[in-house]
């Protein structure tokens, strides 16, 4: 039954908004947040004494066709559940002191939005799961279509008919799995235990396959991509790379490998260089953009191609490392569009080659973006190393020149991250009159849980492994 | 001298009207540019298919045609109502129902 | 059972021993504002502890034993475990020592050298966050805790060449270190794997054990030891990935000093001398890193020959050093090779303090054009410099000369070539060093009248380091007597349990007679003393100046020029990269993926706007296309 607490609370939430106003809205949307934190930490003290049982939650929805509502856990759920409901309450705060109009609406459809993503971490029935990975998008969407800079509307439309033509393509999979399993269920037991037969899953790998790769994205998939959180507001971007794309990697896991597995071991050489790849593209692209919010979305691509490497290169090392590095990565990228929108709000200057001077001015902000670049170029003892070692040994495990290659974004990643802090933060100031107060209450509190995060996980990466670790071995074997 | 629909069925002959009518509405929906005489030969149509259902309720013994017709009639009273308000309410505005010149709906 | 007991109560102070520079960090970073020049005594005082507990370890590790526990586990999954762990032996004590015990003068010079600096504290947090990782990389007892270090090390190297983070120029030298660094560190993190994914685990320990059951010169020992020497290429400046090292010195001098001539640069070798079990087996990767040695040893020197900043110059000269050092260890000399990192460590660290002192007085110049006739107005600064000097030329009896000694000693006795070449880069050396020394403290003062008013000793913070390091750089030397003074070489004996392993695979050391090496040190000897005399002709008897940067011609001025490897990389790399990040943008993403895809959007729009065409809101034309509809699909219903 826990799981209708963790889906029912934001749900609750998000309607309850609707009928407040102004600054309370902000208000019970934290004290909301921080409330399915709690649960979420309960949950995870109930998940390691007792495991799945108090969690599963299967009814019959309909005889004919078919269908349950399946809840169920795992580690992997568990610790994406941890990923969105930590995140959120730190999305939620980095707006503080923005001016956000209609608030009550926004943070209702963020909540709405949390609702909808721990919906998909905790399906276990490929309707229900196909329902909530189609609900995810519809806040999404409101958000940057309402709240989103120059050219949202054509962007967010976009974004939205992009992935909707993915998700269509997933939809038709589930329909054939459907037709075509003894059983006539989406169950994921059920469609684990009786995979369809090899001829049909080098195709249905496809249709999951490109749905996911949208979402993720990977390359050439990714065009949508640094449009939007380009356009989307600060808080959309954040949900969109720091949970949204992990829908996708953590589809690839949950879905992908257990109902398509011959389907993934025909196309794995294939996708892997796909990925691999991509990492080396978006690495190279980031170095030279010149707009703050596109060079991180490349650097997300890059990051997400090592994710996406890592679990296609189907060992223990290379799945474990993606897990931490979904993790880690969540973290890190929510800090660095938090200081992307920092420089943004002060400078209303997205040009990365026109700020400049900015530690002179806002050294507590130099400092704690320091830290969060640093994290993300996976400096050693920063969560960011964790992940990046696992997955480039689980790569090399697979293929060592494809690990080379990947590797690279070791050099890479430093170059288009430090070339940008130099230019935005460090040197003299290039605009005149620039006002750049230091960092406010609520966004230091974001900016510090995030580097106490990211070092805490850098030293002591041990419980997620530990978490995700059982499932994995199954998966893996 | 009895025509060969005659020794058959005299069911036969409900077809044949309905099939008139039917035709009759028809065409009367293709060639007048009246949108009320339009409405009417719909209407007309809708009954050359009552009859037939009734007829066919009376052939085969059982009520499930004519429970139907009821159906039928009821939608297309509502249809008449909702039909005639617009109609109405067009002619108001734009002082005719030829629907020639009601071509405002395009592209 | 002794022994036991005196390790399991080393195990305390050596967990502590890094944790004092690095709380020394957070104090300092976190309340700076605060403490203001009290920052300075107390990043001091934290290292001062840890050279106390190095020393106390260095007292009570008994006999040839080592220390070696883990912490905690850090990374752990399926059956891979790594731990992090620390290593105390001979090997990681030396390191300590030298790190800690000239880390804390460093810092007590500092205190003056950095006084009037707005960034006095942030210097000194960062500085302490250096001997952290320092310390980390020395103690760790497998690669990938050497890695955090190793890592660490450039992070701070980076934050410290930056230091004056307004001046783009330091800032471009800062992130072009630490990408030069990156790039040697994918080279580590390839070794690692090769390590992990063959040996399971990535121990000092549990690698040299699977490593010593393959045999010999194996391919894979073969490229674990290459990997991992591109790492060492990186992090001590050898070719091709020297240039970030000389630009460098855009930092403030202290950490020129303590990070970029006695430390941090020197993590390569101590890396290599780590594996030298690994190494000794690799015997072409030897013969490489000999090579690479050589060759960074002779170009570096003739670089040197022709700057003219003082720190640019000693930037060279530690590059050129350190190409000796990789040449010793090439040759299989690891103990040579360590001995002669501590001795540059002395002498290298009292150079850059002294010139740091010189530009003290100077007021900022570094150019030694303008310098001249310094020696009567910074006496002290003049003296250890010219002690230093001398070491570094390796005349008798300072610490250069028994170092060097040794290492072109094992030189002569294996690669004749290679001695020849070492030799010629000593002369080198021994040149223009005293083409500085000269140039900088002889004849006049060639100044401005303000820079010549403004001329005066540094402060006892700064000259006290400076004394006690020259008394190391002269007497250093003792520590590593040749077997012809009849004495013990101490640090050969000291170290030998640490290389104990790696003899096997070496053969026979060739053992050079004592007339030889009576005849090498006085070949030797000769040769620096004809250098210090040619220099002295040139630049004291006939005065020459080293011309400005427009008269330079010819051959003067490609060396000056650094032989334009700098722009070279710059063409061949780094233009390219940008412009093709460019053209990917462009035009594969923007051009090709995008147009992909806004192709199917418009496709779709098209077929709509085409076919709503059909809707011409004529009511009469729908109702009989519905009917002929109709029609035919009761046709088709009647046909089939």
């Amino acid at each position: 039954m826990l799981s209708l607490t963790l889906l029912s609370i934001p749900l609750a939430a998000s309607l309850l908004l609707l009928f407040t106003r102004g600054g309370l809205s902000r208000n019970l949307a934290l004290v909301f947040t921080l409330v399915q934190l709690g649960v979420t930490a309960y949950a995870y003290t109930v998940f390691n004494a007792a495991g799945a049982a108090p969690f599963d939650f299967l009814r019959n929805w309909s005889a004919k066709p078919f269908l349950n509502v399946h809840f169920s856990m795992d580690g992997i759920s568990m610790l994406m559940i941890i990923l969105s409901n930590l995140l959120l309450p730190l999305i939620v705060l980095s707006g503080y002191n923005r001016n956000i109009e209609r608030p009550h609406i926004f943070y209702s459809l963020m909540l709405f939005m949390q609702f909808a993503l721990n919906g998909v971490f905790i399906a276990f029935d490929g309707f229900i799961y196909y329902i909530f990975w189609e609900l995810a998008l519809i806040p999404i969407y409101f958000i940057s279509f309402n709240w989103g800079g120059e050219n949202r509307a054509q962007v967010t439309l976009k974004f939205f008919i992009y992935t909707l033509a993915g998700s269509l393509l997933m939809l038709f999979g589930f329909l054939f799995l459907y037709n075509g399993s003894p059983a006539h269920s989406l169950d994921w037991m059920s469609l684990k235990s009786n995979p369809s037969c090899s001829c049909n899953q080098s195709w249905l790998f496809w249709l999951f396959f490109i749905a996911f790769a949208i979402k993720i994205p990977i390359v050439p998939f990714h065009t949508w991509q640094p449009d939007t959180y380009k356009a989307a507001p600060t808080q959309g971007t954040m949900l969109l790379s720091g949970i949204m794309l992990k829908m996708g990697t953590y589809s690839l896991i949950r879905w992908l490998i257990p109902i398509v597995p011959a389907g993934f071991a025909e196309w794995q050489p294939l996708v892997i260089s796909i990925s691999v790849a991509g990492i080396v593209y978006a690495s190279i692209i980031a170095i030279m953009q010149r707009d703050l919010k596109r060079l991180f979305a490349y650097s997300s691509i890059a990051h997400v191609g090592l994710i996406s490497a890592g679990i296609f290169a189907m060992n223990l090392s290379g799945m474990q490392g993606s897990l931490v590095q979904m993790f880690s990565h969540g973290i890190n990228v929510v800090g660095l569009f938090l200081c992307a929108d920092i420089i943004f709000n002060r400078t209303q200057n997205p040009n990365v080659e026109g700020i400049g001077g900015i530690r002179l001015v806002a050294p507590q902000f130099a400092t704690w973006f320091m830290v969060v670049v640093l994290a993300s170029v996976a400096l050693p003892l920063t969560n960011g190393f964790v992940g990046e070692f696992m997955l480039l040994f689980g790569v090399y495990q697979y293929n060592t020149w494809l690990s080379f290659f990947a590797g690279l974004t070791v050099i890479l990643g430093a170059v288009y991250m430090l070339r940008m802090y130099q230019k935005v933060v460090l040197g003299k100031p290039m605009m005149e009159n620039m006002v750049f107060p230091d960092l406010y209450w609520n966004e230091k509190l974001v900016l510090i849980t995030i580097a106490v995060l990211i070092f805490v996980l850098g030293v002591y990466p041990s419980p997620i492994i530990e978490l995700t670790e059982p499932v994995l071995k199954t998966l893996t074997k | 001298m009895n025509t060969a629909i005659e020794q058959a069925n005299p069911q036969n002959w409900y077809l044949l009207l309905s099939t008139v009518l039917f035709s009759i509405g028809v065409m009367g929906v293709l060639m007048r540019r009246n949108a009320l005489i339009i409405l009417m030969c719909v209407e007309l149509m809708l009954n050359s298919v009552n009859l037939l259902l009734v007829s066919f309720s009376a052939y085969a013994g059982n009520t499930d045609g004519q429970v139907f017709v009821f159906f039928i009639m009821v939608v297309a009273a509502a249809e008449v109502a909702v039909g005639l308000a617009l109609l109405v309410s067009i002619y108001r505005n734009i002082g005719t129902t030829d629907i020639d010149v009601l071509s405002k709906l395009k592209w | 059972m002794d022994n036991f007991l005196a390790l399991t109560n080393l195990i305390q102070p050596a967990s502590l021993l890094a944790l004092f520079p690095l709380l020394g960090f957070f104090v300092t970073a976190l309340f700076g504002k605060s403490l203001k020049h009290a920052a300075g005594w107390i990043a001091s005082g934290m290292i001062l502890i840890s050279f106390s507990i190095s020393l106390y370890l260095f007292l009570n590790l008994p006999g040839e034993a080592s220390l070696n526990f883990n912490l905690f586990d850090w990374i752990k999954w399926g059956s891979v475990n790594l731990s992090f762990g620390i290593l105390i032996d001979h090997l990681s004590l030396i390191m300590l020592l030298v790190v800690t015990g000239i880390g804390f003068l460093i810092h007590i010079y500092s205190i003056g050298y950095m006084h009037h600096d707005e960034g006095f504290t942030r210097f000194f947090s960062y500085l302490n966050l250096f001997i952290f990782f320092m310390l980390v990389l020395v103690m760790a007892n497998s690669y990938l805790v050497m890695f955090i270090g190793w890592e660490g090390v450039g992070l701070c190297s980076y934050l410290l060449i930056g230091f004056w983070f307004k001046n783009d120029a330091y800032n471009d030298a800062a992130k072009k270190a630490f990408i030069m660094n990156r790039i040697g560190d994918l080279g580590f993190l390839m070794g690692m794997f090769l390590m992990l994914f063959h040996f399971g685990g990535l121990d000092y320990t549990t690698v040299n054990t699977a490593a010593q059951a393959l045999p010999m010169g194996n391919e894979l020992i073969v490229s674990i030891t290459l990997f991992l020497f591109i790492g060492a290429m990186g992090k001590s400046a050898q070719l091709p990935l020297y240039t970030w090292l000389p630009d460098a010195m855009a930092g403030p001098t202290p950490v020129s000093a303590l990070i970029h001539a006695a430390t941090m640069v020197t993590a390569g070798i101590y890396m290599i001398a780590r594996s030298n079990i690994l190494y000794a087996m690799a015997p072409f990767t030897m013969e490489v890193v000999m090579w690479v040695g050589v060759a960074t040893s002779i170009f570096a020197a003739i670089i040197g020959m022709k700057q003219n900043d003082i720190k640019k110059v000693l930037a060279y000269s530690t590059v050129s050093q350190l190409g000796l050092m990789f040449a010793a260890l090439g040759m299989g000399a690891f103990a040579s090779g360590m001995f002669h990192v501590v001795t540059h460590a002395f002498f290298k660290a009292l150079l850059f303090l002294g010139a740091g002192s010189v530009i003290h007085a100077m007021g900022g110049a570094q150019d030694i054009r303008q310098m001249g006739g310094l020696a009567k107005y910074i006496k002290i600064t003049w003296f250890t410099f010219l002690i230093a000097t001398l070491a570094i030329s390796g005349i008798f009896p300072f610490a250069g000369f028994f170092s060097k000694d040794e290492i072109l000693a094992v030189a002569f006795a294996s690669h004749k070539e290679v001695w020849i070449l070492l030799s010629v880069s000593s002369m080198i050396t021994a040149f223009y060093m005293f083409r500085l020394f000269f140039l900088t403290f002889n004849t006049s003062f060639r100044g401005t009248e303000e820079q010549k008013h403004h001329l005066h000793e540094s402060p006892i913070t700064m000259t006290l380091p400076l004394s006690i390091l020259a008394v190391f750089a002269a007497l250093a030397g003792f520590w590593g007597m040749p077997a012809v003074f009849g004495q013990t070489h101490f640090f050969a004996t000291y170290l030998a349990p640490v290389f104990e392993g790696s003899k096997q695979y070496l053969g026979e050391a060739h053992e050079a007679s004592h007339d030889t090496e009576w005849m090498l040190m006085g070949i030797a000897t000769v040769a620096a003393i004809i250098s210090i005399a040619v220099a002295y002709a040139l630049y004291i008897s006939k005065k020459w100046l080293p011309e400005t940067d427009e008269e330079t011609t010819g051959l003067a001025k490609w060396v000056a020029n650094k032989f334009y490897i700098d722009e070279l990389y710059d063409a061949i790399i780094v233009k390219p990269l940008l412009v093709i990040s460019d053209i990917f943008f462009v035009l594969i993403d923007k051009l090709i993926l995008d147009l992909i895809v806004m192709a199917t959007a418009w496709i779709v729009g098209f077929t709509g706007r085409t076919i709503r065409l059909v809707q011409t809101g004529n009511a009469g034309f729908y109702i009989f296309a519905m009917v002929i509809g109709m029609m035919v699909l009761m046709f088709f219903q009647l046909v089939y």
